[in-house]
């Protein structure tokens, strides 16, 4: 039976019936639903391709070098993203070392140990849950617990655990698929020849699983590196003119110095804050690019 | 057949290797007489084969420490709901909830304060409303799309665009709104505010689309071909098929995806904070500028936030709203997703 | 005998002792750098001094911070804008080291920072003009008289003033959109003081909000918007803004209605909404050197101060502040505190005397 296509035309009498004039109205319709549904989509790229070329005609005179390695001025030509930029790398490091050891041990105790028991289901469940809480929400969760009641202040520290708990349902989730991807024949060749649980995730199946596990974490970091409500309400401050250098130091991310400058209505601030989203971007496009290519480098290598 | 290694004596058929004679150091080179290779990556080291008696014991150990860290992200739910839930209740006590609820007027801040959260309800339904009215009807005509006509390399350019759209940092979206969008629309409707709820809620429309669209599409596909393939046999055409077969039967997976596409738009904040305004109004008319609950928890964190205040507080009330009317959607449509699973699986 | 291949477990060793390194390494940055610093405690280690407060004075720390670091690259400043009363109330938890301020010191404040154990020093470093504003596309409004502004901003007309012949019956009957200054802002308290004669006493159905740029932002890109924004903001947005001057109907002080410009300012025609600026030094911060060189930097910028839009203060006043620096007096010379309407920059001076 051919899928997908209406009746042929040569069916039915020459004359023109009630039916097949009916017949005609359907593919019609047919062909008008297909024209609608391609608009729309081309509707939506067109929208994706209006915003590049809106952000790189107003931003991209202003990328240069002292752009990238300048401090915020009061001067918006003498404006530059440098705190901002090293401000989102060290949160992401820092997010990173404390979002990875707990994510990646969540994922191994959900996966290999969990089973089927009701606790897991109810983990499950929660950290589905939580992947879908607003941003907002961790923000204030963040300023609650780290800021006031763990007494961190408005650090490093505090920005990187508030996003840690962001990203973990992602990481989580994600290191699960990774080890359900390593094949079971690796598990019970290792306990066959007398490894033990442990031994074998450790050995076996986290090197094989490793990729996949990077790549999503690299996903992940890519979506807190955008995130700018969670920072602000825990309080990432506005003239900041250094690099943090600790954990305890005040900060502020590159999203946040961008919604800094849209905010001011000069025109040469708008053109900073284009620019400030060409770095961003790249920054994205470049943990996207590596994690695309760990994934494929390790696959060769890996077992298959 | 997966054996349980925690007590060597049973592990593997073959008898140990020292009663064999062999170095217990290496992977066994014979196993009931045949030569065995060791299966590339597996290698065998010293502290495989030391004194079973403590691994067992670090074993329950490492398993307890796994768990710890799975609880913890129970922890993170229950931080959430403790800190939103203390703080409420604070606030509470100052503030009666029918006035929080069901109030017209929000001015906390100032002399005269009215604590009726309904403004900023209002405005975050209104940029919503008009976000919904953008992304489901175009998100789910370009899912049947993409599932029931496109071909191979049409899917092949269009995934990844629409991935694109749903990985743009939000802060982005709200700059084109502002700077873009709204100017634009100005353009057209000169009365329009500069500050107002039209241009971001269009823009939050298309950030939402991919959303929409892809979680559509693993919907409708999960309906089983024999389906489609019944309602062709009896001479439906491909939109007939699609509207009046697929759409109906994948209804639940899609009335979940536009139920989490209704949940991310309300908890959206940048577009709506860079964009919408920062003055609560209890309106329908999306030229005027309106807040959103999202935006004035961030107005709020941009001033100082000093502990114990009521200033303090309003932002957890408000956050404890958002929080259980997106929990609720989410739950909502996670249930609907089972459903469906069920119903075709 | 078979050798272990270097794959599986020697990978996972190497990406732990990668990411042990690296923990390592930050904890040593960490405590290394953290060292003398307290998380959320006062006046950080030696080389970060903090300042929060008005967004009226902003535009000046900032640009005095941003030349000081310039000549001085291993001190650190970091400015925040969460308003005059904000900025307080993080001043008396010892989180700040600097205090700007765009109104005097309230007695609730005095009280907070007198429990706190935290000492100030009161220094005025400018003066504004705080301007109405309209759209540039707004033909009607030429003037507005403060009893005009009073019966807008009072407290009764929230829900109820909503269009502007309201307010005047010759303009026209469309629908009035109000913006301005946030409640923790020392603009704020100021313009209610001088407007409505009670300091905090507003509608609250206007867009309001700690950061002028978002007031500009507003008033510039919807024609039928009216709102109070400082001086230097106006200065730095000539083109998106028209200025509408000011009766307040008083003839002594200048006839008729009277635009913001530093020479209004100055000869203290343009009333009631003149001010002057401060900015409090905490007591234990005024000892260590780095702050004592960047107050300095202050009464040196006079340039700065007009480049920004605002008005410097005179000669006399700059020496006796100084004079109260070097001397550590402590205090504020306004006793009940609270915005004082106004002032003129002679009477500052027999004030702070």
């Amino acid at each position: 039976m051919s899928t997908g296509t209406s009746r042929p035309s040569n069916i039915g009498p020459a004359v023109a019936t009630p039916e097949s004039r009916e017949l005609a109205l359907r593919r019609v319709a047919d062909v008008a639903f297909q024209v609608l549904a391609l608009l729309v989509l081309v509707v939506a790229l067109a929208s994706l391709a209006t915003l590049i070329w809106d952000i790189v005609s107003d931003g991209a005179g202003t990328v240069s070098w002292n752009f990238i390695t300048g401090f915020s001025s009061r001067r918006a030509s003498q404006a530059g993203i440098w705190h901002a930029l090293t401000g989102s790398v060290f949160v992401i490091i820092v997010t990173a070392l404390i979002a990875v050891p707990i994510g990646v041990a969540a994922a191994i105790y959900l996966e290999e140990y969990g089973g089927r028991s009701v606790g897991a289901r109810i983990i499950e469940l929660n950290i589905t849950n939580l992947a879908a809480v607003p941003s907002i929400i961790y923000g204030l969760l963040g300023l609650g617990l780290f800021v006031r009641m763990m007494g961190m202040g408005r650090s490093v520290l505090a920005g990187a655990s508030t996003l840690a708990l962001l990203v973990l349902p992602v990481v989580i989730l994600s290191t699960r698929e990774a080890l359900r991807a390593v094949p079971k024949t690796l598990r019970e060749g290792s306990y066959a020849l007398g490894a033990t649980k442990w031994q074998t995730i450790w050995h076996q199946v986290l090197p094989v699983a490793a990729p996949g596990i990077l790549t999503g974490l690299i996903l992940a970091l890519s979506r807190a590196i955008g995130e700018t409500a969670p920072l602000i309400t825990i309080g990432a401050v506005t003239f900041v003119t250094f690099a943090p250098d600790s954990i305890w130091s005040p900060f502020t991310v590159l999203p946040i110095q961008i919604f800094n400058w849209v905010s001011r209505p000069q025109v040469e601030f708008h053109a900073n804050a284009a620019a400030g989203i060409l770095v961003l971007v790249a920054l994205l496009l470049s943990m996207n690019a590596a994690a695309i290519w760990l994934r494929d480098r390790y696959q060769k290598r890996g077992l298959s | 057949m997966t054996l349980r290694p925690s007590d060597p004596s049973r592990a593997s058929g073959s008898p140990r290797a020292e009663s064999r004679g062999e170095d217990p150091r290496v992977a066994p080179s014979h196993v009931e007489g045949r030569h065995v290779s060791t299966p590339p990556g597996v290698a065998v080291r010293p502290s495989n084969t030391e004194p079973r008696r403590g691994t067992r014991k670090i074993e329950v150990l490492i398993e307890w420490g796994l768990f710890a860290c799975a609880l913890l992200s129970i922890g993170t739910t229950i931080g959430i709901i403790a800190v939103l839930t203390i703080e409420t209740v604070a606030f509470l006590e100052e503030v009666p909830i029918s006035e929080f609820l069901f109030g017209t007027e929000w001015t906390p801040l100032f002399a005269m304060p009215r604590f009726g959260v309904l403004p900023l309800v209002m405005g975050t339904l209104l940029v919503s409303a008009i976000a919904m009215l953008v992304a489901l009807p175009m998100g789910l005509l370009s899912a049947v799309y993409l599932s029931e006509y496109a071909g191979e390399r049409l899917r092949r350019v269009v995934k990844p665009v629409l991935e694109i759209l749903a990985g743009i940092p939000t802060v982005v979206y709200g700059y084109f709104a502002l700077l873009f969008v709204t100017p634009l629309l100005q353009r057209v409707m000169p009365d329009l505010a500069g500050f107002n709820a039209l241009g971001p809620g269009i823009v939050m429309g298309i950030m939402i689309l991919p959303l929409v669209s892809s979680l559509s599409e693993d919907a409708m596909r999960g309906v089983p071909r024999g389906l489609r393939e019944g309602s062709y046999a009896l001479g439906a055409t491909k939109m007939q098929t699609s509207v009046r077969v697929v759409v109906p039967a994948a209804f639940s997976g899609i009335t979940a995806a536009f139920i989490l596409a209704v949940s991310r738009a309300i908890g959206e904040t940048m577009i709506v904070a860079i964009a919408a305004g920062q003055q609560p109004r209890l309106t329908a008319d999306p030229t005027k500028p309106v807040e959103t609950m999202t935006a004035y928890i961030v107005q709020v964190s941009l001033g100082d936030t000093p502990q114990g205040t009521l200033e303090y507080r309003t932002i957890f009330a408000v956050g404890m709203l958002l929080f259980v009317g997106t929990f609720l959607l989410n739950l909502v449509s996670a249930w609907l997703r089972e459903r469906f699973r069920e119903e075709y699986a | 005998m078979l050798r272990p291949q270097v794959s599986g477990p020697a990978r996972t060793g190497c990406y732990l002792r990668v990411c042990g390194l690296g923990l390592l390494a930050a904890l040593a940055v960490a405590c290394g750098g953290g060292g003398g610093e307290t998380p959320a405690g006062s006046s950080a280690g030696p080389t970060l001094i903090q300042l929060d407060g008005s967004s009226t004075v902003f535009p000046i720390s900032e640009a005095v911070a941003e030349e000081f670091q310039k000549a001085n690259p291993n001190i650190r400043v970091t400015v925040g804008i969460s308003g005059t009363g904000g900025g307080f109330q993080k001043f008396c938890r010892g989180e700040t080291d600097i205090s700007d301020a765009s109104r005097p010191i309230r007695p609730a404040e005095i009280e907070t920072c007198q429990k706190a154990g935290i000492e100030y020093i009161e220094l005025p470093i400018a003066y504004d003009g705080l301007a109405v504003v309209v759209n540039p596309k707004n033909t009607w409004a030429t003037s507005v008289t403060v009893a005009e502004l009073k019966t807008l901003w009072s407290p009764d007309a929230q829900g109820k003033v909503l269009r502007w012949n309201q307010v005047r019956p010759s303009w026209p009957n469309r629908e009035i959109r109000l913006f301005g200054a946030g409640v923790d802002s020392g603009t704020y308290d100021y313009f209610t003081e001088a407007i409505v004669g009670k300091e905090g006493a507003s509608r609250g159905d206007f867009t309001s909000s700690e950061d002028d740029n978002v007031l500009v932002q507003g008033v510039s890109s919807d024609e039928l918007a009216l709102g109070f924004i400082p001086y230097a903001y106006v200065e730095q947005n000539k083109d998106k803004l028209k200025i509408a001057p000011v009766d307040d109907g008083k003839a002594d002080n200048g006839s008729g209605p009277i635009a913001p410009s530093s020479d209004t300012v100055r000869n203290g025609t343009y009333q009631p909404l003149s001010r002057p600026l401060f900015i409090y030094v905490a007591r234990k911060a005024a000892d260590r050197p780095e702050v004592q060189r960047f107050v300095d930097a202050y009464f040196g910028a006079s340039a700065l101060i007009r480049e920004v839009g605002y008005v410097e203060l005179t000669p006399q006043i700059y020496d006796l502040a100084k004079k109260h620096f070097a001397e550590r007096k402590v205090g504020t010379a306004f006793g009940a505190g609270g915005s004082q309407v106004g002032l003129t920059l002679e009477q500052l001076l027999t004030r702070e005397q």
